[in-house]
């Protein structure tokens, strides 16, 4: 098991003596502040998330404990710049997902011009003909993406994935910055961090934004499996910031092709749903006849125009692993422009040469599951065992189409809370982007998750990962900045006294 | 041929559970060989109902009932007017390209047998429509008949000695795939007799590079003519049933036709 030399965000390349100029504040704050005075805070922390709920289920595990996602005390930093090529590429990258999904359910232009192949399309289950035909409210489908970054240097951003049918993570990017802001409120008054209270607000206008036409003061609520869901906590949370209702699929009705919600007070008509439900259980009229989460008539109500469900049913063919390696074309083909953030490169082992190479370099690669999350089906090829390796063999060779395989990346690293004190760990990012009516905005913050364990690059929270605070920095020119934040009230300095 | 049906679907609400919706796919439209001269769905109780299309063209008639009797009627009443055209479909509005029926379904999974069986009935085609034909008139050579509901897939049913027309389209649909044909599930009403009057009834399609969608009917081994009134298409039959609804997973359903 080797230790893979990587680039830190803190203090530069791994052989660096010292931090990055822009960041040597936050060297300092580390090195003025005793270990133990940040466990003390970082304990303090985890109290109130525990206190809170913040908690999620581990999947195929017997006793369903739930645990806390351990949340680390350092936070990671973006630098102004940095996060304006950023966000460009996530923007360019987000508009091109609705045009595709726009497209593909539509006139399927991207076929006829010969940049997919066909059956990658109609082979997949994730293009549901179910809802073939039918347009969102104002043309948009991934109104929320949680787009999953890795980098390798300060500029070198690498798409893992794209999320753009329910991402979950949003809760604990508010969570960790107001943990940060109480326990840590020196380190704001040294940094200009942007934001990210206003996400709801945010949230609540982009469904706002894409209610169905003439409609003026739309009703919103946010539709939950119910709260056996791992992520129920953020269903109710992110609710209850928007002052909105939270529903079950039991608490709406469907008549006349319009969604109505029961409450005391009699039927109120629904207009926006921000669902954190599945397609599948959506509407079992349309999909699975067995599931008793759905609401009957659901995707009658929306064929006919009548309410915006958000993500739009249908989304899964746009982050699909089998679709992610097109990803490049299809943000060309739409934006008319090379794609400003990078992919992984990536095998498709249902190619016999791609899959060929995959099965010379095992012990180099990540394999992955197409249709597989959470880290699940997963081999880690530098730091796996030999009995993985060969399972992995055996498995890639039985059903090579389900597996993609992808270099081992030298994941940036960012100064971490461990036992033997602050040292680095890999760490990777899903930033929050916003779609509406008017088009794309990216949250300035996101979540970063970090692998604990020394070496690891698996971040998920399902196999030891945790979390930290992401901050963004404010350009340093305030003067013109001022003028624009009346503008855009979504950008404001936090805690900067 | 000018065919007349009307065709009644019974069924229970469930107790304590007023409202019903329900998803009736149920109006045949037009095409080159099809005329729909009249059209009309009936509902014995206090319903809204809303016309619109689902994702595969079909059209789709959404049925609301507040306050639900214990027992709702819907009644569909009609005349089509039907011409041979050898099972050629032509004219119809397709939402979604034909590479897109090769695709499996829990009803109709690839199956290695009925693969085998395929194989075995097209030896000497010369043709992919002649091989469609094949295997069209191989199914009810194999099968004995009897009017019963679907089993739970093509693989079971064809496992079984006895098959549905549903099971019968069903492993039409595998068959035709297993041979890279595109072939998908219709519902819609035939008339048997000369009385022109029409029942229920389900079939297949497959897709001919240069001929576009022809219909088999491995009911009776041979492609649909002027008896055959088609409604709704799929990838299986779930997806061009009659009616889904909450009701239908509690409730018998029960079906008349005169």
């Amino acid at each position: 098991m080797g230790t893979i030399a990587a680039f830190d965000e803190i203090m530069g390349a791994s052989d660096a003596g010292s931090s990055r100029p822009e960041l040597s504040a936050l060297q300092r704050w580390l090195d003025l502040t005793p270990d133990n005075e940040l466990r003390r805070r970082q304990q303090a922390a985890e109290a109130t998330f525990r206190q809170l709920g913040i908690t999620f289920a581990v999947y195929g595990e017997n006793d369903a404990a739930e645990r806390i996602i351990p949340f680390d005390i350092v936070p990671r930093v973006f630098l102004p710049d940095e996060w304006a090529r950023l966000s460009e590429g996530l923007v360019q990258r987000v508009e091109a997902i609705n045009a595709f999904l726009d497209d593909i359910y539509g006139e399927r232009k991207i076929l006829r011009d010969g940049i997919l192949p066909p059956d990658l399309i109609f082979g997949n289950p994730q293009f549901r003909p179910e809802i073939a035909g039918m347009r969102p409210p104002h043309g948009v489908w991934a109104h929320i993406c949680g787009i999953d970054l890795v980098r390798t240097g300060p500029d070198d951003f690498f798409v893992l994935e794209d999320n753009a049918r329910t991402p979950s993570g949003v809760s604990y990017m508010l969570e960790n910055r107001e943990a940060m802001l109480r326990l840590c409120p020196e380190l704001f008054r040294q940094f200009r961090v942007a934001a990210v209270d206003s996400y709801p607000d945010r949230l609540l206008a982009t469904m706002k934004s894409v209610a169905p036409h003439g409609v003026a003061e739309p009703t919103c609520v946010v539709l939950t499996p119910g709260h056996y869901n791992s992520a129920y906590y953020e269903h109710s949370f992110l609710a209850d910031s928007m002052g909105i209702e939270l529903v079950e699929a039991a608490d709406l009705v469907v008549d006349d092709d319009i969604v109505w919600m029961r409450t005391i007070a009699g039927r109120v008509k629904v207009d926006v749903i921000y669902r954190r439900v599945d397609d599948d259980f959506l509407d079992p009229l349309v999909f699975r006849p067995d599931s008793m989460l759905g609401v009957p008539g659901l995707i009658a109500a929306y064929s006919a125009g009548n309410v915006a469900i958000l993500n739009a049913p249908g989304n899964g063919i746009a982050d699909d692993k089998a679709i992610y390696s097109y990803m490049p074309d299809i943000v060309r083909y739409y934006s008319g422009a090379e794609p400003k953030l990078k992919n992984v490169e990536t095998w498709r082992c249902r190619e016999p040469e791609a899959l060929s190479y995959v099965l010379d370099h095992l012990s180099e690669l990540v394999v992955k599951l197409v249709d597989g999350s959470g880290g699940y089906g997963m081999l880690v090829g530098p730091t796996a065992s030999a009995r993985q390796i060969e399972e992995f063999r055996a498995a890639l060779i039985a059903e090579p189409h389900r597996y993609i395989a992808q270099p081992t990346l030298a994941l940036s690293t960012v100064p971490t809370l461990v036992e033997s004190g602050v040292a680095p760990r890999h760490v990777d990012f899903r930033p929050f982007v916003l779609t509406g009516r008017n088009g794309v905005e990216v949250t300035p913050g996101g979540l970063t998750r970090v692998a604990l364990r020394e070496g690891s690059l698996v971040v998920n929270s399902s196999q030891g990962g945790g979390t930290k605070d992401s901050f963004v920095l404010l350009p340093a020119e305030l003067d013109s900045w001022v003028q624009v934040q009346g503008q855009q009230s979504q950008i404001q300095t936090q805690g900067a006294h | 041929m000018r065919i007349a049906i009307e065709h009644q679907i019974v069924h229970r609400a469930r107790a304590g559970r007023p409202t019903s919706v329900q998803m009736l796919r149920l109006t045949p439209e037009n095409y080159d060989d099809q005329t729909v001269a009249n059209w009309h769905i009936d509902v014995d109780c206090d319903a809204r109902l809303r016309r619109g299309h689902d994702g595969f063209g079909n059209a789709v008639t959404m049925l609301y009932i507040q306050d639900a009797p214990e027992t709702v009627t819907i009644t569909a009443t009609g005349e089509v007017l039907t011409s041979d055209a050898h099972g050629v479909v032509r004219g119809t509005t397709e939402t979604l390209p034909p590479a897109l029926f090769l695709r499996a379904t829990p009803a109709t999974p690839a199956d290695a047998a009925i693969a085998a069986f395929a194989e075995e009935a097209i030896r000497g085609a010369d043709s992919s429509l002649a091989a469609l034909h094949a295997v069209n008139a191989a199914l009810p050579r194999r099968f004995a008949s009897e009017a019963r509901g679907p089993a739970p897939d093509a693989a079971a049913a064809f496992a079984a000695e006895s098959v549905g027309a549903c099971d019968l389209a069903h492993i039409f649909c595998v068959a035709a795939r297993s041979l890279g044909v595109p072939a998908r599930f219709v519902s819609g009403f035939a008339s048997w007799d000369d009385a022109a009057s029409a029942t229920a009834h389900c079939w297949a399609e497959a897709y001919v590079d240069g001929l576009g969608w022809i219909g088999f009917d491995p009911s009776i081994g041979l492609s649909p003519q002027d008896r055959h009134v088609r409604v709704a298409v799929a990838l299986d039959a779930a997806g061009a049933t009659a009616v889904s609804g909450e009701a239908w997973r509690e409730v018998a359903l029960a079906e008349a036709s005169q």
